[in-house]
């Protein structure tokens, strides 16, 4: 295939991508009976139109880098992670138990040991496909998605028979005690005068997962550990010639993976609902995949592919609150998203790469 | 960035002047969607038929994520829209938490339960069990092989409250009776698998079920149809049911979501919080379902039967355990 510049293969063709996307998003809307016109700038204004608007979407933003990093850290070895979604439930339930266990005297003593505490619950889910997949050969995308369900059951089962308080029909655990309670950027930068972010669930933890994605850039990139991860996922043989044990990667990276989506807990689990419910992770592990393909499984990629997929979900909700645009509609168009970005391509890229190349030529 | 702007200020007016005209009311579906064919959708025909009679209009949405519970609640009362019905277990605490900040609004929720309820906040209940009760004694009255089923949605305390209630209703008639209770699943989307609702009445009619109960939203529409298709009695749930499979639904269990949205709505303004309405046999809260689909399935006998345990329910002369008083239930295990 024809070689394109890197800021083309890493800009120009999501951004291509994402517009087609629209436009057609556009036309279903236009079938539906509405302004797409109006429908972009309800989701423009009520996702980026106010610290509000941003305050929702940098909290989904944050699932998504989370969850978005888990599935490339162990791409980079070329296992193909479907587990974050498991995997940040576990996470949820590990925080869970750190900020039930004791009254926290302040959020700074509690949030390290959480953090701990849902990586290694997402670490240890992640590591029995990851055993399978290294000693057994069982493939790891089945296994992970198996684990999904066994996650959700568990989940099911703790909640409805250990963590429900007495009496309450909600299957969800009691409030968290209040020195668990993360700041969240209406705290931290609103003034006397005016406040900012209001009520919106952006937490400190934005800010942890942008240092996690530092983190998993000096990894994959600058430590000896990081190399070996990524000759395994280029070639298992030469990497194995290279003296580098496929077991001990396989291991590694998928719990490296677990424990970045069993991280996300604290954003979710800690920093919004400060209970645990039944359905805290709501899909962000499956849509950390897309994150991942859409950012070329680089960290500046997740941040900003997190940041697409925050804004298309906090839009989303202004399109219902504004105008009769049913919700399903926001599925439609990050279906489209999804589906241009990751499985369709080649089909901006072949015709971009001939476009290149005939301009070299010439 | 003009338009954006244009269209910004444009919006400022429009919630300036919404919050001056009459208070328009609000509804907000949880996650299931306002058509999942059950529970929230019996919310949307009683706010359709409030909207019909009076020519009203109300506001809405469809949750489609957890953080969007505090996000609609504060959204709708910022706008001014007054009360606001919320539907669902899950919208109790964020009510909870949200309602201090808008004294002047009243809150609905519909389903839940939360300890200390403000003064603007009306919670509303049903008695499921008692209602499955009457159900449970039909299901074992017309039972030839002494062995009922039930099919439960998510395996979540409401739904055991269901079941717990339908199986103090069988063994009051057939004390022998064997109950096989079967949870669809532990995920939202148990709400909406037909199609394992079906293997799973299918299982339950193997092992010698000849009525099975469904009390799982979209997932009982394939249960229905399964007990339909291998000639055994069906019972419905949350709406009359009984028109799906005719001579196969033995009954449905009412609960009367649409009475409860409606009536909510009707009040408006003048509805007042601070207490939980509970809505039993007594109000018509629940029931079980007659109508000519389902007349020549019912004997006489039955329908006495079930009318006098009716009276003797709400008399206080029996009494059906609810699975919330101690979380568990004395006649089933789940």
């Amino acid at each position: 295939m024809d070689r394109l510049p890197q800021w083309a293969d890493v800009f120009l063709i999501p951004l291509i991508s994402v517009l087609i996307a629209f436009a057609i998003s556009g036309l279903v809307i236009v079938g539906i009976g509405e302004d797409p016109v109006v429908a972009v700038q309800t989701m423009i204004s009520g996702a980026l139109g106010s610290t509000y608007g941003w305050g929702y979407t940098l909290y989904y933003a944050t699932n998504f880098i989370f969850t978005g990093l888990a599935v490339s850290v162990a791409f980079h070895a070329r296992l193909f992670n479907i587990g974050g979604e498991g995997q940040a439930l576990l996470g949820g339930l590990g925080v869970a138990l750190v900020c039930l266990a004791v009254d926290w005297p302040h959020w700074l003593v509690a949030l390290p040991v959480a953090m701990i505490a849902g990586a290694l619950f997402g670490a240890a889910w992640a590591a029995v496909p990851a055993y399978l997949q290294a000693k057994r050969g069982s493939h790891i995308v089945i296994t992970t998605i198996m684990f999904n369900f066994i996650a959700a059951a568990l989940l099911n089962y703790v909640l409805v028979n250990h963590l429900k308080p007495p009496r309450a029909q909600d299957p969800s655990s009691a409030r968290f005690p209040s020195g668990t309670n993360l700041p969240t950027f209406q705290d931290m930068f609103s003034t006397a005068e005016t406040t900012l972010f209001r009520g919106a669930p952006v937490n400190i933890t934005f800010f942890i997962a942008l240092i996690a994605c530092l983190l998993v850039w000096l990894l994959i990139w600058r430590t000896k550990l990081g190399y070996q991860i990524r000759s395994y996922g280029q070639s298992e043989p030469a990497a194995i010639y290279a003296g580098i044990s496929p077991v001990r990667i396989t291991m590694i990276a998928m719990l490296i993976s677990g424990g970045l989506a069993g991280m996300m807990a604290i954003n979710n689990v800690m920093g919004e609902a400060e209970k645990l419910v039944l359905n805290a992770v709501e899909g962000a592990g499956f849509i950390g995949i897309a994150v991942a393909l859409m950012g070329r499984n680089h960290p500046v990629g997740v941040i900003l592919a997190g940041f697409l997929f925050g804004f298309l979900v906090q839009g989303g909700a202004e399109l219902q609150f504004t105008t009769s645009i049913p919700r399903d509609l926001i599925v439609v168009i990050q279906a489209l998203v999804i589906l241009f970005t990751g499985a369709l391509d080649n089909m901006v890229r072949i015709p971009l790469a001939k476009l290149f190349t005939r301009k070299g030529g010439a | 960035m003009k338009l954006t702007h244009f269209f910004a200020s444009a919006t400022a007016v429009v919630a300036l002047t919404a919050g001056a005209a009459v208070a328009e009311p609000a509804i907000i579906y949880d996650l299931g969607g306002k058509f999942d064919k059950s529970f929230n959708e019996a919310a949307y025909t009683g706010a359709q038929r409030w909207a019909n009679e009076t020519g009203g209009k109300y506001l809405e949405i469809e949750l489609s994520s957890e953080a969007q519970r505090e996000q609609a609640l504060r959204r709708f009362a910022e706008r001014g829209a007054n009360p606001i019905i919320t539907t669902g277990f899950a919208m109790a605490d964020p009510v909870n938490e949200v309602s201090a900040d808008y004294p002047d609004t009243t809150f609905v929720n519909i389903d839940g339960w939360i300890p200390e309820i403000p003064s603007n906040v009306a919670m509303i209940a049903f008695e499921e069990h008692t209602g499955s009760y009457l159900v449970g004694m039909m299901a074992a009255m017309k039972s030839e092989s002494g062995t009922v089923g039930f099919i439960g949605g998510m395996d979540v305390p409401l739904i055991r409250h269901f079941g717990c209630g339908y199986a103090q209703g069988v063994k009051a008639v057939n004390p022998d009776a064997t109950i096989i209770a079967n949870m669809t699943g532990t995920t939202p989307t148990a709400w909406n698998d037909p199609v394992k609702g079906g293997e799973l009445a299918k299982a339950q009619i193997a092992q010698g079920a000849d009525v099975v109960y469904a009390a799982a939203g979209g997932t009982g529409v394939g249960v229905l149809q399964a007990a339909a298709d291998e000639g055994v009695y069906s019972i419905g749930v949350d709406k009359n049911q009984n028109h799906l499979h005719p001579g196969s639904v033995l009954t449905s269990m009412l609960k009367r979501v649409d009475v409860a949205v409606y009536d909510s709505l009707k009040a408006g303004d003048a509805l007042t919080g601070g207490s939980m309405q509970v809505l039993g046999l007594a109000e018509d809260g629940v029931g079980y379902a007659m109508d000519e689909n389902n007349a020549s399935l019912v004997s006489d006998e039955m329908k006495a039967a079930v009318e006098a345990a009716k009276a003797k329910i709400i008399s206080g002369e029996i009494e059906v355990t609810a699975y919330y008083t101690n979380d568990s239930c004395p006649v089933l295990d789940f």
